[in-house]
């Protein structure tokens, strides 16, 4: 039913100009027009792009950058026009491309309010029901009247935050405003997003957070270059954004090639040798020119953060240079994109001597129902 | 029109133009009354030199005042042009990443100029009061040629508003073209200094037009203020003036609607 659908997607293209060097001068037009000469090179940001979002989804568009994702919410919110197809939006839609926007330092916070709520489409009567809300929400009571240019960067971000979210509207569009506040102002945004999905108001979300993608999102698509090559589940679209991901940072490390550690006259190297349902082998190589006692380590990260470490036996120490495997147990890791390293160090584990340069990434598919945690624990409840 | 000026652009105009005149005055010890006093302190420049020393009136009755009134709807054309003109640039930030219909930005700057308009014509009202000059039944055509310079203004605005994204240069163009416009439009001199092949000419200008028949309507019936119905014996000429009003309008709003798709990536 047409009435089930929020924006409707057809066909859509959008090709930018981009002058060599922008002449915003008539001399410089006049010139080009007697030259011929079109100083300009095509960009196709998006090609044909299709897909539909119903009333009630929260829909995620995932890609890497530059990949014209950006470009696609500014054409859902009518900033850009299509070149080529169109899109049809049913309800009124408030777009979310950046916080704050039209925000003046020399107003007070309780203008900007209601200056910023007129930009998005509320009248005056319609911010004054939601202007408690919206101030309770950003925790700034105190100084809403005081000028803007007196608050601290993190106290404009709230207020702006709170319009945004506080807006009620059937759609909104929202551009990885995700990475503002700190990590309680986060944690309220979560919620915020919850009590969203709850009023099933239609949310489509542009971000690279694919936590947030699997936490939230219904429906999501890989936006790649410009094609949508990807529409599924956002465990889907996750897992293809994490291979891809993958893939490009192989491909840098390879350029990358070994090199020297911390020190030429200590060398170590890892890689993985085999991965198989449920393990990993990881290989490690270590020279030291130095004949004094050594150890490895090695540690899983994810999202940059170490989740897991162990360090060879100091009973055991090594010397000189070898090869020694470590066999990961992946049953207990949750799914996502990890990351394997190891170090050398000498002197009964005290200092440092080299680390791994290259890390070796991996992937553990499947889903995972605390949308980012990396232990996996066991069903070990008592009822 | 209640396409145009729906529930949500009327609140948005609102802010833009409330915005505007917060700002304007931001700072200063003397606020609002900077919207009159301004106007007041020019014209008494203007009175000492023109109607004082140089005497450009040519007897003109009530001279004083017909040259506060023309120096005001002058004021009033190049305010709102060039405010204007630097719009769509100046609100470039919005335009980038909120859905805002993109004419309401230039239609909000046209506003907070009416508003000034208004204030100015309050000025003019009390230099009336002062120089006694009587109320004639020809006053209900006032409204009718403000309007008249108001919508050659507004088609000149979406113009060069539009243009200037693409071409910087409108800005130093349209300076130039205004104080060309300042001295060939009759606002510190009587006209009948002027001979007469000239005065038609003149007439053609919009601008000019719409000046001398305020001054008629409002000041005096005088024979010395030329009007484009007197220089061309209410022949058929005398409605050039208001077509190429038409023309600019309509040109303006085409090339306007036809640009503001790109406005974004343009800016």
């Amino acid at each position: 039913m047409a009435s089930e659908i929020a924006i409707k997607v057809s066909d859509v293209s959008k090709t930018f100009k981009l002058p060599h060097e922008k002449n915003s001068s008539i001399k410089g037009a006049v010139i080009n027009f007697y030259k011929r000469n079109k100083s300009y090179e095509t960009q196709e940001a998006l090609k044909n792009i299709s897909f539909e979002v119903k009333k009630g989804d929260f829909f995620g568009i995932v890609g890497r950058n530059g990949s014209g994702k950006s470009t696609l919410l500014k054409l859902l919110a009518g900033i850009y026009t299509p070149s080529k197809g169109n899109i049809a939006v049913h309800g009124k839609l408030t777009p979310f491309i950046e916080l704050g926007v039209g925000f003046n330092q020399e107003l007070s916070g309780r203008e900007n309010v209601f200056l910023n709520g007129a930009l998005l489409g509320f009248s005056r009567k319609e911010m004054g029901e939601m202007y408690d809300d919206i101030v309770e929400f950003s925790e700034i009571e105190r100084f809403m009247d005081q000028k803007l240019k007196n608050y601290s960067s993190g106290m404009q971000v709230r207020l702006a935050f709170s319009i945004a979210i506080r807006a009620r509207t059937d759609i909104l569009l929202l551009d990885e405003v995700l990475a503002v506040g700190d990590a309680a102002f986060q944690q309220k945004c979560f919620d915020y997003f919850e009590e969203l999905k709850r009023r099933k108001t239609t949310v489509v979300f542009v971000t690279h957070d694919m936590g947030a993608v699997r936490r939230f999102c219904n429906k999501a698509i890989y936006i790649d270059n410009g094609n949508l090559t990807h529409i599924g589940t956002p465990a889907e679209i996750a897992d293809v954004y994490l291979e891809e991901n993958l893939e490009s940072a192989r491909q840098a490390s390879e350029k990358q090639s070994d090199e020297p550690g911390l020190s030429d006259r200590h060398r170590i190297t890892g890689k993985i040798t085999e991965q198989s349902e449920g393990k990993i082998i990881y290989e490690v190589s270590y020279d030291s020119k130095e004949s004094e006692e050594l150890y490895i380590g090695i540690a899983v990260s994810k999202d940059g953060i170490s989740v897991a470490e162990i360090i060879t036996s100091l009973e055991k120490p090594l010397t000189g240079k070898g090869k020694i495997s470590y066999t990961l147990d992946t049953d207990v890791l949750n799914a996502g994109l990890y990351q394997l390293s190891a170090a050398l160090f000498g002197m009964r584990n005290k200092n440092l001597l080299t680390y791994t340069k290259k890390k070796s990434d991996f992937t553990i598919k499947g889903s995972d129902p605390t949308k980012g945690s990396a232990i996996k624990l066991a069903d070990n409840w008592t009822y | 029109m209640h396409r145009f000026l729906t529930k949500q652009n009327r609140a948005l105009l609102t802010e833009l133009v409330r915005t505007d005149f917060k700002l304007r005055y931001q700072g200063s010890v003397l606020g609002y009354a900077w919207s009159l006093l301004r106007p007041l302190m020019l014209f008494g420049i203007l009175y000492v030199i023109f109607a004082l020393v140089i005497k450009s009136g040519d007897g003109i009755p009530h001279f004083p005042v017909y040259l506060l009134l023309g120096v005001v709807l002058w004021t009033f054309f190049t305010d709102m042009t060039t405010q204007s003109l630097g719009s769509i640039v100046g609100r470039g930030d919005l335009i980038r990443k909120i859905r805002i219909p993109r004419w309401l930005i230039v239609f909000s700057s046209s506003i907070s100029a009416l508003i000034n308009l208004g204030l100015n014509m309050i000025v003019v009202a009390v230099a009336m009061i002062i120089n006694h000059v009587d109320l004639m039944s020809s006053i209900v055509l006032l409204p009718v040629i403000l309007l008249e310079i108001y919508l050659f203004a507004l088609g000149a605005s979406l113009f060069l508003s539009a243009a200037f994204v693409k071409f910087r240069d409108i800005g130093y163009i349209w300076e130039v073209l205004l104080q060309l416009g300042f001295y060939l439009t009759p606002i510190l001199y009587a006209m009948t200094i002027i001979p007469e092949k000239f005065q038609k000419l003149q007439l053609l200008n919009p601008v000019a037009q719409a000046i001398q028949d305020a001054r008629y309507v409002l000041v005096t019936h005088d024979p010395k203020v030329i009007t484009s119905y007197r220089v061309f014996d209410g022949g058929w000429y005398s409605l050039i003036p208001i077509i190429a009003v038409g023309i600019v309008l309509i040109g303006g709003l085409l090339y306007f609607r036809k640009e503001s798709k790109y406005f974004a990536e343009n800016i």
